[in-house]
This record gives structure tokens, C-alpha cells and sequence, in this order.
């Protein structure tokens, strides 16, 4: 590995940017990530800064069960983050659909529709359960950025 | 100035070599002393260049034509523009200069602006259209006073050349337009409380909501750039003339962080105006120091 994709590797995992997308939260999991960037939990001094638009993000955090509305959203949104890119499901929801299991308004879980790297369970997760989540989501996409998937990138 | 000491301004000092790690550790400070103000810790030294590194590694999503091409262009263009403006500041004494370059500075400052306007609308996103028509509206009221500050000092002092205006001592008239100056930063930066163009959260991104990538880190330069060369420009101004050169960068550099520090606990403690409110503050409230600036500008011309 020479001295540029070390710095790239090293950078990507002290610089991620987080695109935050609700599917059907019920909030609660949504309260929790905005309390990981309160002063108490401070996520800015793992370089994490919650962005705008999913353009600039490089970690898709995720909360809700994934309804029938929303699903289509998810993939959009999925494509519209530029590689190198990581998922992280926060909550129970993404990860089994929860209490809200078998019912007909959801088409969870979440890795049905878009790969998930880290899943975050809880109801809700604490704030430094996330925290970990996604400085584990960083460490994914710093090697990710180094080793790219075959299977890249569809442009919505 | 001839063409090696012109390209050594641009490229070394004050201009790229010195004025990008300039620029990372004044959106460095910015960000801490948010953070500061807010009881965190705040990012760590090297924030700004690992996300500058980081953006530089991501991809970009394909755009053909010339949509694609005038979306490649905008954010070089505002870095070009801001590292000339750096690159004209006379930080250093006898450096050169020529008669006018306080203009070529000032139509420099003004480039970045006008390539996020064009960048938005170029975007086709409709977050990038409001976001543009804000700094279209925002750009209009502060630029008036503004420039009118800046021209006035030149004219009450019978030059228009940067270096003879550092030189000069400062009047009165001077410290108000510095002061008025100071108030149209803020917005020029598009920090709170005049944040209205990149809106995060409201309008996504505003004008760069659909930049990425290598693109992106374009802009977050020439964001960093404009603030070198705005606080340097106010900083030139302001430093008093001193024959130890070591002393005048001493002071020009702690006075540059100092102006730093004060802009980004006023972000820190301001929320967001909405655009009325902006425009309104700028017409109504500061263009009475445009008024009292050109009009002492004229009076003394009129007596010398």
C-alpha cells in the first residue's frame, strides 16, 4: 500500500459524514442519533458532521422498519451517496422490523433492499451504541475505498 | 512586479503554499470554537485536510454535457479566483504591487460568490435554485456597503493600491469602515447569523447540494480560501505600519485569528435570520455607515 492510499485510508476513516434517513421510525432511534452530536456524546470528534444531502455523505444511517412508502425512497437515496459508501441500521427496526413484524404496511427488514454493513440494535440504541457503530461503518469504508466491490455504484 | 515575483506571490507567498493550510486552520478554528462555545471538544488539528483528502478519494456521479462540464468548472474557478485575492494581499512590506489592484482584489473577492450562484442553477436541483436565488438577494445588500467602505477609504487617502493603503496611517474614517466591513463578512462567509444560502438542514446544501466528491472539496477550499483573504484584506487594513517586518506579521497574524475567533463565536451564539430580515438589516441598518463613509470620503477629498 504506498504512501497516498495510506493518507486516502487514513482520512476516510477520521472524515465520516453521515446522511441520516427515516423510514417509518417510530423517532426514537432519530432523538438518539441527534444526541450522539450533542455536547455530552461530541460524535464531531470522530470527524463525523451530519450532512444535507445524501451527495456528500459517506455513511447512510438508517432508522425505521423500512415502509411500503419508503422503499423505493431507500433506493434512491442509496444510489444517490457516492462510493465509497456505507450503510449503518440503527435500531431494531432495520434489522428484524421489530414489534411491528408481519404487518402488511412494511416490506422490511432493510438488507432486503440495500446492503447493510453495521447494524446498531436497540429500542432505541444508546448514543455511544451509534458512536460505534459508525466509527466501525468508518473502518468498513476505509477498506472498502482501498479494495472497491466488483459490483459498483448504479447512478440513479 | 514582474512575472516571477507575480507567480511567486500567487503560488508560494501569500498565495497557494501558504494560504490552503491557512485556510484548513481557519475552518479548523471555526469549528472548534464552535464546539468551545458549545462545552465540546470539538474536531481534532487535522479535520479540515482529512475530509479535503477524503473528498478527493470519493467519486462523482456521472453527468454528461455541459451541465457536467459548467458543474467540473464552477468550484475551480471560485479556488482560482479566492488564491489570486490571497495572493494580492501585501502581507509582506515592499512585496510590490501595482496602481489598482485594490479593484482586481475586490472583483476577485466577488468571483466565489458569483460561481455558487452560477453553480446552483447549473445543478438543476431545486434546493440549489433557492439556494442560489438567496445569495443572488444576499450578495445585492451587503455588497453596497461593502465596497462602498472600501472605496471610500481608498478615495479619502488618493490611491487605489493595496500596499500604499497599508502604509498610510490610519484615520478615523478608516476604524469605521473597518467596522463596517466587519459586518458584511458574516454573510460574505455565509456563517450565521447570515447563513441563508447553504442553509443546512432547510435547503439541504443550497447551492451545493448536489456536488460531490472531488468537486465538493473544490468548494470547501475556496470557502476556506475566502476567508483567508477577507480577514486578511480587513487585517492589512487595520495592522498599523511597522519598519520590523517580523513585528507587522507577528501582528497581522494575530490579528487575523483574532478577527477569526470573533466571527465564529458570533456564529456560534446567533441562530439564523430569515432572508427578509437579512435584506432588511442590510439596506436599513448598515447603509447609513455607507452614507456617513462616502460622504466624509468626499468632504475630504473636497479640503485636501
Amino acid at each position: 500500500m504506498n504512501l497516498w492510499n495510506r493518507l486516502m485510508c487514513y482520512s476516510r476513516r477520521h472524515s465520516p459524514w453521515l446522511f441520516h434517513m427515516n423510514t417509518g421510525s417510530c423517532n426514537g432511534c432519530d432523538i438518539e442519533l441527534i444526541a450522539s452530536l450533542t455536547p455530552r456524546y461530541d460524535a464531531e470528534q470522530l470527524g463525523v458532521r451530519l450532512e444535507g444531502s445524501p451527495r456528500h455523505a459517506d455513511i447512510l444511517c438508517i432508522t425505521g422498519p423500512v415502509t411500503r412508502t419508503a422503499a423505493q425512497a431507500v433506493q434512491t437515496v442509496y444510489g444517490q451517496v457516492c462510493g465509497p459508501k456505507a450503510v449503518v441500521a440503527i435500531g431494531s427496526c432495520p434489522a428484524t422490523t421489530n414489534v411491528f413484524i408481519d404487518s402488511r404496511v412494511l416490506v422490511g427488514p432493510l438488507n432486503r433492499h440495500i446492503p447493510v454493513d453495521v447494524f446498531v440494535p436497540g429500542c432505541p440504541p444508546r448514543p455511544d451504541a451509534i458512536l460505534q457503530g459508525v466509527a466501525k461503518a468508518a473502518e468498513i469504508l476505509a477498506e472498502r475505498g482501498n479494495n472497491p466491490p466488483a459490483a459498483e455504484e448504479k447512478q440513479p | 512586479m514582474n512575472l516571477t515575483t507575480a507567480l511567486a506571490r500567487l503560488l508560494i507567498f501569500p498565495g497557494l503554499l501558504f494560504a490552503v493550510p491557512a485556510a484548513w486552520f481557519f475552518l479548523w478554528v471555526e469549528r472548534k470554537a464552535v464546539a468551545m462555545m458549545q462545552q465540546r471538544i470539538g474536531p481534532p488539528f487535522m479535520q479540515p485536510f482529512f475530509d479535503f483528502i477524503k473528498l478527493l478519494g470519493k467519486t462523482t456521479p456521472l453527468r454528461n454535457g455541459i451541465d457536467g462540464l459548467l458543474m467540473r468548472a464552477w468550484p475551480l474557478i471560485a479556488v482560482a479566483a479566492a488564491a489570486g485575492a490571497v495572493g494580492l494581499l501585501p502581507v509582506l512590506p515592499s512585496s510590490g504591487g501595482f496602481a489598482g489592484d485594490l479593484i482586481l482584489l475586490l472583483a476577485l473577492l466577488e468571483l466565489p460568490s458569483i460561481c455558487i450562484i452560477a453553480a446552483g442553477f447549473s445543478s438543476r436541483s431545486l434546493f440549489g435554485e433557492i439556494g442560489s436565488a438567496r445569495e443572488a438577494v444576499l450578495t445585492v445588500s451587503y455588497n453596497i456597503v461593502f465596497l462602498l467602505a472600501i472605496v471610500s477609504i481608498a478615495a479619502s487617502q488618493h490611491t487605489f493600491r493595496l500596499e500604499a493603503l497599508a502604509q498610510l496611517p490610519a484615520t478615523p474614517m478608516r476604524h469605521l469602515a473597518l467596522l463596517a466591513i466587519l459586518i458584511c463578512i458574516p454573510a460574505k462567509l455565509h456563517i450565521n447569523p447570515f447563513s441563508l444560502p447553504n442553509a443546512e438542514q432547510e435547503i439541504y446544501s443550497g447551492p451545493l447540494t448536489e456536488y460531490a466528491g472531488p468537486e465538493l472539496a473544490m468548494w470547501e477550499l475556496s470557502h476556506g480560501l475566502e476567508w483567508v483573504a477577507t480577514v486578511g484584506l480587513v487585517a492589512t487594513l487595520a495592522v498599523p505600519h511597522i519598519t520590523l517586518w517580523w513585528l507587522g506579521a507577528a501582528i497581522f497574524v494575530a490579528l487575523s485569528f483574532a478577527i477569526v475567533l470573533l466571527l465564529s463565536v458570533l456564529a456560534a451564539a446567533t441562530a439564523r435570520l430569515a432572508i427578509d430580515t437579512t435584506v432588511r438589516f442590510y439596506w436599513q441598518c448598515t447603509l447609513v455607515f455607507a452614507v456617513v463613509l462616502i460622504s466624509s470620503a468626499l468632504f475630504m477629498r473636497l479640503r485636501s
